[in-house]
């Protein structure tokens, strides 16, 4: 009843969100003073999507497996090109819209508390409200162009909020530097999307070009390998992977609740979304696959090293998310999709709780984000130390964590795909179990530090039930969420058998790219279980040895510190890449920059000014014949028709 | 019978004479009376013709240049008569608004 329904009205999905946006933003426009309405209406659209949500969902598993996908279509949109406002709902999309409306709308309560003492509330929410209305439709658009707009969308959201404060001008940089980083990915997320409709005969819906891919593939195998590298060009972009991920971490410069939502949870996952979505497309193009798994490997290093040395607490989860960002880049250029969306999912609970962690940390110590300046908060703050713990062993991978069971998937995955994938992978689980062992030991534990350095003001606080109650069922999925995926061998000794629930949930979406390219998969489970043994020992390591490093001893980090010398300090500098770009991209662009402009005021504008003084001179030779007297004119006349008699005669 | 040729000079004699009129006073009026003096050479021109060649056409144009002239004269009489009421002047080297 309710349920069957409930497909028909797919589309007020992201449509919900958007008349809370619109409600917010005329509130906005009209000075609107009261609090509690726009808190009341951000979060209850917010809500109201996700019920909807999970009636659509449940609708979609009351069909069988193979019919598992449901378009609406509320209207035509481009009518010669054939699109449609059409959105589309099968396995994938469910588990992102849960993800993205669930982990949304917990964010939004959060922001209640959070912005509370802000300037610009309404604000706020108003692009808060858009950004969950464009996730939405990126989410569920049936078509790439349709995926574009939500994808143009958030990013329009991501740069207003990064810019939130735009009083300080390092703000609003920040936000400049994020829209214009993304906009040469999406620039070639274009071209690739153009090149597609032209390769593939002319249609932009998504699963007619996944229907028309091996055709194309057969005919031009180069073409679409180079559509999926541009792509992933888009990709690279949005989800903040080598080159591009420079504006990330200058993008924590909003809100934190804004971090958690966007540049952690949902938005930055989109280009991970987006070649899941198109993966029967991208096992056609093995090249282009290995160049997203050696991306996405060697993103997760580098950013995982860097994470290493920062001191702003939201900075070190900024390339923590990149790191993991890395990871599910190189489960999917593994070919292991279905892994790289369960990290996908796992990785928006715990990131999303440690964010808002580490805003309750922020909110408590009035704005201070350096984590020297911080420690021994494990006292003052006991309820958020205990939910930040549970992101920290979830990302960490402890084992029957959320972020063991997601991440060992991958490293599983990449050992059958190659070891030498697996070895980056290891690595660098060893360094985020250590980077968030430091964080926890720089803020929560050890003697305060903020007498040292000369803050005096009021004793922490704990945050307020708005902020905790997200904080606590965020730390519940943290640790649980894991279980809808357990791996093979640990399902069955629970009296399981075969794929998790996840994968089966996922299988009509992935089944069939994965088995194309899938490596030859070993009897038993011998080898998972090996792996697994010995990923959970990196982590357990990397904790007891960040717990050494940076709590029982925390002269040993200096000692390292001084003994690694200008590395450290490159480390520290994230690697020069921001002076590397400043250097090479940014000032030889400011200087052609400069020299169009020369060109543009001295030719372009030298012609069309030329041409004017040219009238203006012969203006001034004539005026000479235009004496005024009458006389003049009339010998001129005299003289004109004398010769002309004359030449006639 | 008088020979074309002198009706030639004469009207040569007369438009010359209207000539430097124009050209060199300055009162519109007198301007205005040379131009008619140079009107009427021609008009002698047409009419001389007409008789030496023994067709009428030239004495049908003299007509024409008789009512042209009238038209002239009531045209140029009434800008004359507004430049004065407003300039309190019929000198034309006075006249030169329309110069930049």
């Amino acid at each position: 009843m309710v349920i069957d329904r409930s497909l028909d009205f797919l589309w007020l999905i992201p449509v919900l969100p958007l008349v809370g946006f619109l409600v917010a933003g005329a509130g906005c426009l009209l000075r609107a003073r009261a609090k509690s309405v726009v808190a009341v209406v951000a979060c209850g659209s917010v809500a109201l999507s996700f019920a909807l949500s999970l009636l659509c969902v449940m609708a979609l598993a009351g069909l069988p497996a193979h019919e598992r996908s449901h378009v609406t279509t509320v209207g035509e949109w481009i009518g010669p090109l054939g699109l449609d406002w059409s959105f589309r709902l099968d396995p994938l999309s469910s588990v992102m819209i849960l993800v993205v409306t669930g982990v949304g709308f917990l964010i939004h309560l959060y922001s209640v508390g959070y912005m509370a003492h802000e300037e610009g509330f309404w604000r706020y929410f108003a692009y808060l409200n858009l950004f969950m209305a464009m996730m939405l439709t990126l989410v569920l658009g049936a078509s790439l162009p349709l995926l574009f707009v939500g994808w143009e969308g958030v990013g329009l959201c991501s740069y207003l909020l990064i810019g939130f404060f735009y009083t300080k001008s390092w703000c609003a940089d920040a936000g400049r530097k994020a829209f214009l980083v993304n906009r040469i990915g999406d620039a070639s997320f274009i071209i690739g999307m153009l090149w597609a409709w032209v390769l593939f005969g002319g249609t932009f819906d998504i699963a007619a070009l996944i229907e028309r891919a091996p055709a194309a593939a057969a005919a031009s195998p180069g073409s679409v390998t180079a559509i999926a590298l541009l792509l992933f060009g888009g990709a690279a972009g949005k989800s903040a992977q080598i080159p591009l991920y420079v504006w990330l971490p200058d993008a924590m410069a909003g809100p934190t609740p804004v971090s958690a939502l966007i540049h952690a949870a949902t938005m930055v996952t989109a280009g991970v979304y987006m070649v899941c979505r198109l993966s029967p497309i991208y096992v056609l193009a093995p090249d282009a696959m290995f160049v997203v798994a050696v991306v996405g490997a060697a993103t997760a290093l580098l950013a995982a090293l860097i994470a290493m040395a920062q001191d702003d607490i939201k900075k070190v989860l900024a390339y923590s998310t990149i790191s993991q960002l890395g990871y599910m880049f190189m489960a999917a250029g593994a070919g292991a999709f279905t892994a790289s969306i369960f990290h996908l999912t796992t990785h928006a609970f715990f990131k999303a709780l440690l964010f808002l962690g580490s805003g309750a940390v922020i909110h408590a110590l009035h704005g201070e984000q350096d984590m020297k300046k911080m420690g021994g908060l494990k006292s003052a703050l006991p309820r958020t130390f205990l939910c930040f713990s549970a992101g920290w062993i979830a990302i960490a991978g402890v084992p029957l964590t959320a972020g063991f069971f997601s991440k060992d998937e991958i490293l599983y995955k990449a050992f059958l795909h190659s070891p030498l994938l697996w070895a980056a992978g290891l690595v660098g689980a060893l360094m985020t179990a250590i980077y968030m062992t430091r964080l926890m030991g720089l803020t929560f534990f050890g003697v305060s530090r903020r007498a040292a350095h000369g803050d005096h003001g009021s004793a922490p606080h704990e945050p307020p039930a708005t902020m905790m109650i997200p904080l606590m069922v965020l730390a519940a999925l943290a640790l649980t969420a894991g279980f809808v995926g357990l791996p093979a061998p640990i399902g069955a000794l629970f009296g399981g058998h075969g794929e998790s629930p996840f994968a089966a949930w996922l299988a009509p979406v992935f089944h069939a790219p994965e088995a194309a390219i899938a490596a030859p998969h070993p009897e038993g489970h011998s080898l998972e279980l090996l792996l697994m043994a010995l990923s959970s020992l990196v982590a357990l390591f990397g904790i007891a040895a960040g717990l050494r490093i940076w709590v029982t001893r925390p002269e040993i980090a200096d000692r390292i510190a001084v003994r690694l010398g200008a590395f450290y300090v490159a480390v520290r500098e994230k690697l020069y890449v921001d002076e590397l770009y400043d250097r090479f991209i940014v000032k030889p662009w400011y200087a052609l920059s400069r020299g169009m402009g020369r060109f543009d005021t001295g030719a372009v504008d030298g012609v069309v000014n030329g041409v004017g003084a040219i009238m203006l001179t012969s203006g001034h030779v004539m005026k000479l014949f235009h004496s005024g007297y009458v006389r003049s004119y009339a010998i001129a006349y005299v003289i004109g028709a004398a010769v002309i008699v004359w030449y006639l005669l | 019978m008088i020979p074309f040729s002198s009706v030639l000079i004469v009207s040569a004699v007369l438009f010359a004479m209207g000539l430097v009129g124009v050209l060199t006073r300055r009162s519109a009026l007198v301007i205005f009376m040379s131009v008619e003096l140079m009107l009427n050479a021609a008009t002698l021109v047409f009419v001389g013709a007409s008789r030496a060649l023994g067709t009428m056409d030239g004495q049908l144009f003299a007509f024409f240049v008789m009512t042209v002239a009238a038209a002239e004269a009531a045209v140029g009489l009434a800008i004359v008569i507004a430049l004065f009421r407003r300039r309190r002047t019929t000198d034309m080297d006075h006249v030169s608004l329309l110069k930049w």
